[in-house]
Formats: C-alpha cells, structure tokens, sequence
C-alpha cells in the first residue's frame, strides 16, 4: 500500500521565466524525487506542459501533487497513475569502438527495438530509440554488456492521455 | 490618455489598494519610488532602522490589524535583509507584498552594483515572487500581489522592480480585477465532508477542539466561541491558536504540544475524535507521530490542501475557510453529552495544574499575572525563546487582548519590531512586547523608529543573561555543558568559566534606552513589577523599556523532548 514506485504527472504551467526552476526547486527544497523532467510550449504559447517521472510513496505523491497545485504558475495537475496515456522517450546511443561484428548486432538491437540507426563512422553508429523509458532502461543495460563504449542521451518521457473508447 | 513612469503607477496603486503605511528602506534602485511618496501624502512612510526588522514591523501590522503589510527596500543587500522576515511571515501565513529594488534590465546577470536574483533566493519562502520585465505589465502584477497575498492562505509576495522598467512611461491604468487562472482559492465548504464530521462529533464520546493560527487568521474568534458554547466540546489550541476563545472560557483547557499543559496533552492522547481546525500539525505539537492522538479519528479544516495529510493522516478532510466552516457548522451541530469527559479533563488540570514554583524572588510568570490584571486591553508581541514560552502558557487572551509571535519560524529579533508594527496598525491600543535579552539585542536598534514615530509601547526584557531555551536543553538533555549560550561570555573568562570572575553583563538596557530616547526601567524584585508597569502606562508618546532581572534556572515546563511521546513529559524538576 505504501510503496515506492515509479509515477507521471503532467503539469500545465505558464510559459515564464522562472517556473521550471520553481517546480524543480520545490522538488529540491522538499526532498521529492525528479525521475525525469521535461518542459515544452504547448499549441497556446503561454502555456508550457511538463512531464514529470518521480519515485515516491503513495502519501509523498499525494503531498506533491497538492504541492504542485498550490503555485500560482501551475494551472492544472494531471496524475498518469491511474488513466490511460501515450508516453515515450527519446533516446541516442552513441556506440563507439565497434567492430565489423559489433555493428552488425547493433543493427540486430536496432531492428529488434524498432530503432533507428541514424549515423555512421568509421568504427562507431548512432542510435535513435523511440519508445517507453522502461524499454530504454533495458536498453541501456543491454548494450552497456554488449559494448566496449557507449553514449547515452535521453530525453525523458513525454506523455499525453490517450484517447477515449467513447470517442474512438 | 496622459502616459506616467512606473513609479508613479506604484504610489498610484498602493492609492487604490487602500495601503496607507508603508514599511521602506531607501537605495539607489528605488530612489525615483521615494521621490514619488514625497510627493503624495496618502500613504505614510515608515522607516526603520534595517530591513530585518522592517519586514518583521510590517508582518506585525499586517497581523494586528489583518490588512497586507507593505515593505519597499531597495536591491541587493537591500533585499537579502528581507530573507528572514519573509520566512517568517510565510510559516505563519502573514499577507505581506514586498517591493524590492533591481538593478535595469540591461544589466540583470552582469553582477552589477547591489544586484542579486533575490525572487531566486527567496522562491522557497514567498507565496508568489516575480520579476516586472515590462512596463506595460506592472499594474496587472501588482494588482495580481495584493490579491495573492491576502486570499486563500495569506501569505508573502515578492515584487522585483528593474529601475528602468520604472523609469519607463506608459499607461496610467491600474486595473480593477484580476484573473489568474492557476490560483483559485477555495471557496465554500463541502457540506457532505462537514455533515460526515458533525455526524463523528455527535456520536464521539471524547470530542476535543484543537485550533490553530488559522481560526484566527480568519478571525473566526466570535464564531468558534458559539461553537464551542453551543457543542459544549472542550478546546485546546496551538500556541498560533491561542485567543482564538478566551483563555478565561471553560471549555478551554490550554495549549498543546512541547510546552503544552498537562491536562492538554492527555486530552489529545485520550480523545476519541480531534476536530482540528486551521492547524498544520506541527512537529512542535505533535512529537512522535505515531503517538499522537492515537484512538482519535481526526477532523481536518484548512484553507490549505497541502496542509490536510502532511503530517498527520486525516479520516475526514474539509478544505475551507475556518470561518466559513465554523459558521456553516453552527447551523447543524447541538450540544452534546461531554459531562463526564470534562470532568476527567478538569481532574488532570488539578492533577498538574499549569504554574511555575512560587519562589520569594521575582519568576516570569509574576510579570505576566501583573500584565494580566493591570491591562485590560492589549496586544501582546513576543520573542522567540523561553520567555515566549512562558507568555503563551500564562498571557490571558481574550477578545481584548491579542498574543502575536513567530511561531513557525521560531525568528529571534521578532518581538521590539513586532510591537512597532503593531502600535502603528493599532494606536490606541496598548502594545507590550516581551523579548529575552538575547532576541532584544538582535533588533534593538528599532527603539530608534519607536521614540522617532512617538510610539508608547511597552518592551518587556526577560534579562537572564543567557540565550535561555538553549541553555534550557542543555540543563536537561546535555549534562549542564552550558555552550555558547551564555551572554555574559567572552575572552576573559574562555575555557576557565567557574574559576574566574564573570564578566560584566552587557549592555545596560536602561542606559541603552534612554540614549535612544526611551524610558528605561530595571525591576530586580516583586514589589516593582506593578509600579514600573503603572510608570510605563503614563506614557503617551515615549516608548517604555522595562527589564526584568530572571533567575536563569527558571525553566519551560512541563516539557516533551523534541520527537517524544507524552510518556517522555518532563512536569518539572
């Protein structure tokens, strides 16, 4: 009942200067988790929506969420626990060092991943993963077993929900 | 229509916002504000001595006469010195708007001349904070500040005004509603949620009242007496709470928590129902969590979500305004059967009756019985430290006589400003602070602006030469190694304390007083505690220093170490 896991809120804010830093600041001055953070303009460009992964207990995540709502430059909370949403996060691998054989499997992982080789060096690829942080997580375990070197870049998920069997 | 500089929009829109005094501190950045409030002569213009008590001056009267205090400083050190008053003022949710000085837009991020990010350093401790960066959004900004700092839970808001912007002419408009559509107070309450708590009131068998700040932030005071009259439910109350019914009424039992009375403490734990209103459920009242109140349901009312199940987890919460709760409820409830558990409430009062030992030499509690019966209308302003521990256990309030202290903050330095915040807000009626010697010196340069603004507060001084609460704890809980907490200390006597000769105490807070201006009066004994009070209550223009000679072995109780349980309640030693 009280356990830690892994939750998504999806924050409508104003689009000014110094609202992220006062979201992550509460973040920080109330010691809540920041799993990922990811900000950008909506379709009203003073609007900005965030997606927030964190790692808290269920009453943690209810203190945030009421947190959250109580600044003034936030103007709606959605919490991802519990409704269905579309969510994913985009990912680069750098694979550096790579033999003939490494960039073979890594073209293997890339189609088995539904990933995009998007570069090519001499003896390095560059990947694009399109898809769930958990995918990635596992992912990255992989290939760090599998290669000498990687890179990794992500960029955190973004979610919207989905839509609804009555209007499908 | 005629363009005007932001400047004069400001001093126009304290204009309509009805703010008659202000609380400023002149710089170079806010020069051309000044300049503006010379030429007008509406809003009256306070000038303290420093900026830190100047937030704690305006916060007082904010608090006293429940208007927005207003502080004007200018950028830089300017507005750090605003750090802790702001604190102060959001843990005990004082609506306060800020103005603060900055350097012109052009040179924000330069590290220019006495510029600081200070809406960065204060985000954690305002309720809103914002950079005006263009002109023609100044009125809304302001306007939106007045309206988020007073509704809702009360609350400071910070201004930062780049001297350019100011500088810059546009439209004289100040707007007359604002619209911000992530802050909506609540408003109403949720008859369901109230019925469902009225419903465990009727049928608890040991109902018990706890409030705190907020029944009096809301000034529900009148509302919640009927309240408790009506239901016949006995009340105690956080020391923020404290007044919110008259100390003297019979169903008040008294203060809970750390300091609180015994009978208090054992009411919580053996209720059956806590019906809490406007509390956030301190660490300082309930001690260990799991002990607390441990076979009550809990009722929660607060204007505030985020305060419902932070700390302590709530069977039936209400978000709403105290008072209008409190009204609301007035038309269900009845009264019920409480005969018998205000009995057994009344036999743990005789049990431990609230009191310190009667000693032949003078106690605190002899200065607060003498302000007790020779004042009948006051406002009481505390420190922080025993002395505040020891007004809020034996201060009698009542519908007259008000108790104003820091109590989330705990900010030493509260008490002579606090009382000069509140004399301005309340001139005709009498203002006593009390203060320890320790937190008298952090501020005493305000007796400055008392004699200046011909201000006839009382400004008590608990002199035991020593930071007291500290010492407190460390008489108790750290084997009487007396660290850093003695004032008389210094290099003549470091790590020879007992062998050698203390040094001299001081200052002399009577010397010190009259070279302000002020009166200054030492009391070393009983019999001079009335007359100096009678001296002091002459005055009608002159500030009054009274200082009390205190025995520091005079110690807070009853007392729960800090994380305790009520088996760990020291009655006294």
């Amino acid at each position: 009942m009280n356990s830690m896991k892994k939750r998504w809120l999806s924050l409508y804010v104003e689009n000014q200067d110094g609202v992220l830093s006062k979201i992550s600041g509460l973040f920080s001055g109330k010691s809540y988790n920041i799993d990922s953070l990811t900000v950008g303009t909506t379709e009203d460009p003073t609007i900005s929506r965030m997606t927030i992964a964190t790692v808290s207990d269920d009453e943690t995540f209810e203190q945030i969420k009421k947190q959250l709502n109580r600044l003034v430059e936030v103007i709606k909370v959605i919490d991802f626990t519990n409704i269905f949403v579309r969510m994913k996060e985009i990912m680069y691998i750098k694979v550096q060092k790579c033999t003939p054989e490494d960039k073979v499997e890594c073209f293997q992982i890339a189609e088995t991943f539904k990933a995009k080789v998007i570069d090519y060096g001499k003896d390095s690829l560059l990947l694009e993963f399109v898809q769930t942080a958990t995918k990635n997580d596992a992912v990255v375990k992989l290939m760090k077993e599998e290669f000498k070197v990687i890179e990794v870049v992500r960029g955190g998920s973004v979610g919207i929900e989905s839509i609804s069997m009555m209007e499908r | 229509m005629k363009k005007i500089s932001g400047n004069k929009l400001l001093v126009k829109a304290l204009r309509e916002e009805g703010v008659d005094t202000i609380f400023g501190y002149p710089g170079a950045c806010t020069i051309d504000i000044s300049d503006e409030l010379y030429k007008q002569d509406y809003t009256k213009v306070i000038l303290p001595r420093q900026e830190i008590a100047l937030v704690h001056e305006a916060d007082a009267y904010a608090r006293s006469t429940g208007k927005t205090g207003v502080c004007l400083v200018t950028s830089g050190p300017g507005a750090t010195n605003l750090v802790t008053g702001l604190a102060t003022a959001y843990y005990d949710s004082v609506p306060l708007v800020c103005f603060t000085g900055q350097v012109a837009r052009h040179l924000i991020g330069n590290d220019a001349f006495q510029e600081v990010d200070i809406v960065g350093i204060t985000r954690s401790i305002t309720k809103y904070g914002v950079v005006v960066k263009r002109r023609e959004d100044l009125g809304r900004i302001v306007k939106e500040a007045f309206y988020i700092a007073r509704s809702g839970r009360p609350g400071p808001v910070l201004i930062d005004l780049p001297k350019d912007v100011m500088a810059e002419l546009g439209s004289p408009e100040y707007p007359t509603e604002v619209n911000i559509r992530g802050y909506r107070p609540s408003t109403g309450v949720h008859i369901g949620q109230l019925k469902r708590a009225l419903k465990m009131l009727a049928k608890a068998k040991r109902p018990l009242f706890l409030v705190g700040g907020g029944v009096n932030i809301a000034r529900a005071n009148e509302v919640f007496t009927e309240l408790a009259d009506k239901t016949q439910v006995p009340v105690v109350t956080t020391v923020m709470g404290r007044g919110a019914i008259s100390t003297k009424h019979p169903l008040y039992i008294g203060n809970l928590g750390m300091h609180g009375a015994y009978a208090c403490n054992m009411a919580v734990n053996e209720c059956d129902l806590l019906f809490s209103i406007g509390t956030r459920f301190n660490d300082r009242i309930t001690g260990k969590l799991h002990s607390f109140a441990p076979r009550a349901q809990i009722v929660h009312i607060d204007i505030d979500t985020a305060a419902i199940s932070k700390n302590v987890q709530v069977d039936v919460p209400i978000v709403a305004d105290a008072k209008e709760a409190i009204e609301k409820m007035l038309e269900y409830v009845e009264e019920y059967h409480t005969g018998k558990w205000l009995e057994q409430i009344e036999e743990w009062q005789k049990e431990h009756p609230l009191a310190m030992k009667k000693k032949p030499i003078m106690t605190p509690q002899d200065v607060i019985t003498a302000i007790n019966e020779m004042f009948e209308e006051c406002i009481l302003v505390t420190d922080v430290g025993q002395h505040q521990m020891f007004t809020a256990q034996f201060a009698e309030i009542t519908e007259k006589k008000r108790l104003l202290m820091s109590g989330g903050l705990g900010t030493m330095g509260y008490g002579l400003p606090g009382a000069i915040g509140a004399k301005i807000g309340n001139p005709d009626t009498t203002v006593i602070s009390v203060s320890g010697d320790g937190g008298m010196q952090m501020n005493i340069q305000e007796l400055a602006t008392a004699v200046l603004e011909e201000l006839p507060i009382i400004s008590c001084i608990f002199n035991n030469n020593n930071l007291g609460m500290v010492r407190q704890w460390q008489k108790l809980f750290y084997g009487k190694r007396y660290s850093m907490t003695c004032l008389r200390s210094g290099a003549a006597c470091r790590g020879k304390c007992g062998e050698v000769e203390c040094p001299k105490y001081t200052p002399d807070f009577v010397k010190l007083a009259e070279s302000y201006g002020a009166k200054g009066i030492r009391v070393t004994k009983k019999e001079e505690i009335r007359p100096a009070f009678e001296e002091a209550k002459k005055s009608t223009k002159t500030p009054t220093v009274i200082e009390f000679e205190i025995d520091p072995e005079d110690l807070v109780y009853p007392m729960i170490q800090p994380g305790g349980t009520l088996e760990d309640m020291i009655i006294d030693s």
